[in-house]
């Protein structure tokens, strides 16, 4: 542990640290641009110069690691002085040669108010500038509907580069020309297409990367922030919703070291335009064919009609992809006392269940745990599309070569180099029996996981093909209860999944599944359905039935739907999520729901009023209260517990027959994936852009991109 | 002045057969085998006991430089790589040596490949040097035929010698630069630490000199350390390429001894100072990068390392650049600025953007269109940008405008005044004509 004198102030600090952050640690602020935590050191922006004494020249701290410094003639610790007139002459310096090409247009500049170029001025800079000469100007690049270019304002950190570069994985952003010549752009000025390209923006320090669609809409300091959960995928990002008045403007990432670290994918940040299209915001009921808008009243008239002296068995309810804890837990009471096992939590009909223990349907390695991984097999998953923050994770091993990764299922483009094993479950069985080197790999590693995902379980055998990968975990020693190691893990898309899964929101004794509902429906078995937001269901199969629509989006479901009862979606409503590692987080509610329409428990709790079974919850807190009674985990919020492993060691000792067809994939259009992304203009356009490039077989050309709004 | 038996450089005018049979004839690979048999350390030792500094510009001992390498191979590869991107303005000593003494190389290449333990070398040789690298490669090729050089050689050594070019950037003339390039990457200079010696190319241990650098090796290590030690003063010894160009009669490549008097040089060898030793105004005396000196001091001025840093310049590369009394100074600093902003690579802040800056200011007092505080404006961007950049591009931008501040403030007053008495010489355009 090297020992440091920073301003005469001996401090000692860990081994392999910059200098920039044993100075941080001392508590002496170093101003910077290029140098960013989480991307590789470039040293070239020359803003965090400090003097060492005994060097000739200041030194960069950023690219200075403590070990690199010499002790003193008498072995006295290295000597680092942050503020000396040397070094504040330097800033200033670099300060001025940055201003004196960069536009002061900051009154228009989307960045005004949290840019480091402005904040580091203000505190670094002298007051004015004595450069006379023309400013330089750069031609502005279209290379994405989200992301907004005025590279003018660039200062040539390079920081999107290796962004770009090094997490997202695809190299298409760079930097041509030569001296002040030099200017960022993308590969023959192609647009970029990474489900993580927004996450330039927040890399940028200065205003040359911005967020196109809320360009000249309002101010950072006007946005009313709320601290919540992205529901886009199962991973369960941690946000920042920025709002004003009733609209959701922007939504930025938090810092979350074990889920996010400080990443979103393009679909939570941008979705934002699809909260105020499409939206149901009043009770709708059917007559005679066609919609008409409702009362609350009436709507609820209408069901309470059609539901009296129905049957219990010929009730049922499925969840959809969004639907949060809480009214998934109503909605289970309410079917409970209606006599009713007919619920179902996975529409697009995988066939997880608590059978091989929760560990059997939980991302168990956790996605911190992914950094340890060495060896790692990914089956009937597109990790890029369906966890791209967590893809990135991975890739960053893939990088430094610290992992190897096997694939089984469609061949796709993981922006990394994978070991391509083949496309079925035949594979699996050929790795138990020793045949693919790979299994080799992973017996040899020293933390070995899977991946399991929706392509691979969402099938008649998905059972079968859940054992096959428990039993090939357990025999190449995955799971390693004694060491805390378990490298079983399954990969949700949908950011309900797992708590609906955890509440039990799954076909009770002689209930149906979602196959078998739209199958009764189809039969004449089946009177009502009520849908939860399930849109990802084939729709058409229920006009046999009468569908109760509950949900946010006029979307699928609504399109059947004999009754609309309007929710509300993540930014509207404070309620639990729980994403694949298993961690319940709770969302905050940043504005209202638009119209009539409400949270989801409440309407839950409406209707079991006036259906004559009151639900045993007068608020939120009473409903939570009941809920952590039979699923105490689900009051630990942000954390998540270590699953016993035997149920899923027995798992796989079960007697296996799977059938040979390839898995799938269970995303086709990442910016497609869900009732609120449909409804959003800007993932239409990514959608067809993406679709675009897929057709011609090249990224998007200079020009195929919409101009500002 | 150095005597004939004291050159090393024996047909740096392309008198003779600058083949393999000429190269030998004049005594090269002559006991290169011998000279093997020394063993690694003590050529480095013998190297160090020379006194050779680095050829290329910043002087640094080169026997030091090759001690840095590693003794034991840690199972990477060590890598040689000569710099023969010779770009500096002003400089054309390693030209020479390709063109006509290619052997001198390729023998200093093998003997210090094998004193840092490398098997592989590389020339990385300037994008406009076409046929220098023909003759280059003609040469090697030679030497691989003669089993002198390759994977099995009369030497016993196993040594591989590539040639690669560049694509004609000055900075890639900078060693990091280099590597980067010669890597297929962008030329842009790299972060030290770590050096080269430690992390250089390809990630192995690499030491990269000066053409010139490894050329003289094989004649010190023939004939001993003292005799290069001899010639020249302490500190600054042995032989060196004066490159004399500009306002001279005879412009010149020639080798001579280092801390031969610049009035010397120029009278010797280049026929001197053009119109008169009076008529001298300055010198540029070591390739585009050090400040000049002005003609009061060039009178005992002695062209080594030490000396020219007494007055705040500095050998370089030993390129003389002389300008006589009908140049514009301010206009020939002005166009070297012009250079480094267009060679600047743009990587680090003051570089890019202080290059531009200090050149537009440079162009403005050419015309005499500028305020005299703008002097000392011009001053201090300098000093900013000197010493802050990753690489020394940065300085070598800032001291040619730093030294024509410190020796012609007066003249650029001069023509600021004279603008500002007459700023529209044809007179005001009459508005309604």
């Amino acid at each position: 542990m090297p020992k440091l004198i920073i301003d005469g102030e001996e401090i000692e600090v860990e081994d392999g640290l910059t200098l920039l952050q044993a100075c941080e640690q001392a508590g002496r602020e170093i101003p910077r641009f290029c140098y960013h935590e989480r991307l590789s050191i470039a040293g070239n922006c020359r803003m965090c110069l400090v003097e060492v004494k005994g060097m000739p020249k200041l030194a960069a701290s950023c690219a200075l690691g403590v070990n690199d410094l010499r002790p003193g003639p008498e072995g006295q610790p290295p000597e680092i002085l942050t503020g000396s007139p040397a070094v504040q002459k330097a800033r200033e310096g670099t300060m001025e040669f940055l201003l004196i090409n960069h536009p002061l247009d900051c009154p228009i500049c989307d960045q005004g108010g949290e840019c480091d170029l402005q904040d580091q001025a203000v505190a670094f800079g002298t007051g004015s500038s004595r450069f006379e000469e023309n400013k330089r100007a750069i031609e502005d690049r279209n290379i994405s509907p989200l992301i907004k270019t005025i590279m003018t304002r660039c200062i040539s950190c390079t920081r999107c580069v290796r962004f770009m570069t090094e997490i997202a994985g695809v190299e298409e952003i760079g930097q041509i020309g030569r001296g002040e010549s030099a200017e960022i752009t993308t590969y023959l000025d192609r647009g970029i297409l990474s489900e993580l390209s927004g996450n330039v923006v927040d890399v940028c320090p200065v205003g040359a990367l911005t967020h196109r669609p809320t360009a000249f809409i309002a101010r950072p300091w006007e946005m009313k922030k709320t601290e919540t959960i992205d529901v886009m995928d199962a991973q369960g990002a941690n946000i920042r919703v920025d709002s004003r008045g009733g609209n959701v403007l922007r939504i930025l990432p938090l810092e979350n070291d074990d889920i996010n670290e400080e990443w979103i994918t393009d679909k939570a940040r941008f979705v934002t335009d699809g909260l105020k299209s499409q939206r149901l915001d009043r009770p709708y009921i059917r007559e005679n064919g066609k919609l008409r808008p409702a009362s609350w009243d009436e709507a609820f008239e209408t069901i309470c009609s059609r539901m009296s002296g129905v049957d219990g068995t010929r009730i049922a309810a499925i969840a959809g992809d969004l639907a949060a804890v809480e009214e998934s837990f109503a909605l289970k009471m309410l079917f409970e006392s209606l006599g009713s096992t007919n619920l179902d939590c996975r529409p697009e009909g995988n066939r997880l269940d608590a059978s091989a223990g929760r560990a059997g349907y939980l991302f168990n390695t956790t996605i911190a745990g992914i950094d340890e991984a060495d060896a790692i097999l990914l089956i009937g998953t597109n990790t890029r599309t369906e966890a791209a923050v967590l893809n990135a994770r991975i890739r960053r091993g893939v990088y430094d070569g610290q992992k190897q990764v096997g694939l089984v299922g469609a061949r796709v483009d993981l922006t990394y180099e994978y070991e391509y094993l083949g496309d079925g479950p035949r594979i699996l069985a050929e790795m138990l029996e020793g045949s693919v080197p790979f299994a080799g790999t992973l017996r040899t590693a020293s933390r070995p996981m899977l991946v399991i995902g929706e392509g691979a379980l969402s099938r008649p055998d998905g059972q079968a093909v859940l054992a096959l990968a428990a039993r090939l975990a357990n025999d190449v020693g995955m799971i390693r209860e004694e060491e805390g190691w378990n490298g079983f893990n399954v990969l949700h898309t949908a950011a309900g999944r797992t708590g609906a899964l955890d509440i039990g929101f799954l076909p009770g004794e002689n209930g149906l599944d979602t196959g078998q509902i739209l199958e009764a429906v189809e039969n004449g078995n089946m009177d009502v359905v009520y849908l939860l937001g399930a849109d990802e269901i084939p729709v058409e199969r229920l006009s046999g039935s009468f569908v109760i629509y509950q949900g946010s989006h006029g979307d699928r479901g609504a399109a059947v739907a004999d009754v609309i009862l309007p929710g509300a979606t993540w930014c509207e409503k404070a309620a639990t999520w729980v994403n694949f590692e298993g961690r319940p987080q709770m969302t905050s509610r940043a504005v209202f729901p638009p119209g009539d329409a409400h949270e989801d428990w409440t309407i839950i709790r409406a209707l079991s009023e006036r259906l004559g079974k009151t639900l045993p919850f007068d608020n939120v807190m009473e409903l939570r209260g009941a809920l952590y009674k039979r699923v105490p985990g689900m009051a630990a919020l942000g954390e998540i517990r270590k699953e016993p492993v035997a149920e899923l060691v027995d798992k796989g000792r079960e007697a296996i027959r799977v059938q040979p067809m390839p898995f799938d994939v269970a995303i086709d259009d990442f910016y497609q994936t869900n009732a609120i992304a449909r409804a959003s203009a800007i993932m239409a356009e990514m959608s067809a852009l993406k679709h675009e490039s897929k057709r011609v077989g090249t990224p998007i050309e200079k020009g195929a991109v919409k101009a500002d709004a | 002045m150095l005597s004939d038996k004291d050159r090393i450089f024996t047909n740096l005018y392309g008198l003779r057969d600058s083949g393999l049979a000429g190269a030998r004839a004049r005594g090269a690979w002559d006991g290169t085998k011998k000279l093997l048999e020394m063993g690694e350390d003590r050529i480095i030792d013998e190297v160090k006991a020379s006194g050779l500094r680095g050829r290329g510009g910043a002087g640094f001992p080169t026997g030091l430089k090759w001690s840095f390498m590693p003794k034991e191979s840690d199972g990477r590869p060590h890598y040689l790589v000569i710099n023969a991107d010779e770009s500096e303005p002003g400089t054309c000593k390693d030209r020479e040596i390709m063109r006509n003494d290619p052997q001198l190389l390729i023998e200093g290449a093998l003997l210090a490949g094998f004193a840092m333990r490398a098997n592989t070398a590389y020339i990385y040789i300037r994008g406009e040097f076409i046929r220098e690298r023909e003759r280059l490669q003609a040469a090697i090729d030679e030497a691989y035929e003669a089993k002198l050089i390759g994977k099995d050689n009369v030497h016993g050594y196993p040594f591989d010698l590539y040639v690669q070019q560049g694509a004609g950037a000055y900075i890639c003339g900078e060693e990091t630069a280099l590597l980067e390039s010669l890597e297929g990457r962008k030329g842009m200079p790299r972060l030290k630490p770590p050096f080269p010696a430690n992390m250089g190319l390809y990630g192995a241990p690499t030491t990269v000199n000066n053409v010139e650098s490894i050329a003289v090796v094989p004649e010190i290590l023939r004939r001993g350390s003292g005799w290069f030690a001899g010639l020249g003063k302490p500190n600054n010894a042995g032989t060196k390429l004066f490159s004399i160009s500009g306002h001279v009669n005879n412009p010149c490549n020639v080798e001579e001894e280092m801390g031969i008097p610049l009035r010397e040089l120029l009278e010797k060898h280049a026929g001197g100072v053009r119109g008169g030793w009076e008529n001298l105004l300055a010198v540029i005396p070591g390739g585009s990068s050090v400040p000049c000196v002005p003609a009061n001091q060039c009178q005992e001025l002695a062209m080594d390392f030490d000396r020219l840093l007494e007055v705040k310049s500095g050998l370089g590369t030993a390129a003389v650049i002389v300008m006589d009394k009908t140049t514009d100074i301010i206009r020939a600093i002005a166009r070297l600025s012009y250079f480094y902003k267009h060679e600047s690579c743009g990587q680090c802040t003051p570089c890019r953007e202080g290059t531009g800056w200090m050149w537009r200011v440079l162009e403005r007092m050419v015309r005499g269109e500028a305020e005299k505080s703008e002097i000392d404006m011009l001053f201090d961007v300098s000093k900013q940008i000197e010493g802050h950049t990753i690489c020394a591009l940065g300085d070598a931008a800032a001291w040619p405008v730093q030294g024509l501040i410190r020796h012609f403030r007066p003249v650029i007053e001069q023509r600021i005044d004279e603008f500002t008495a007459n700023p529209n010489p044809q007179g005001a355009v009459r508005a309604a004509e």
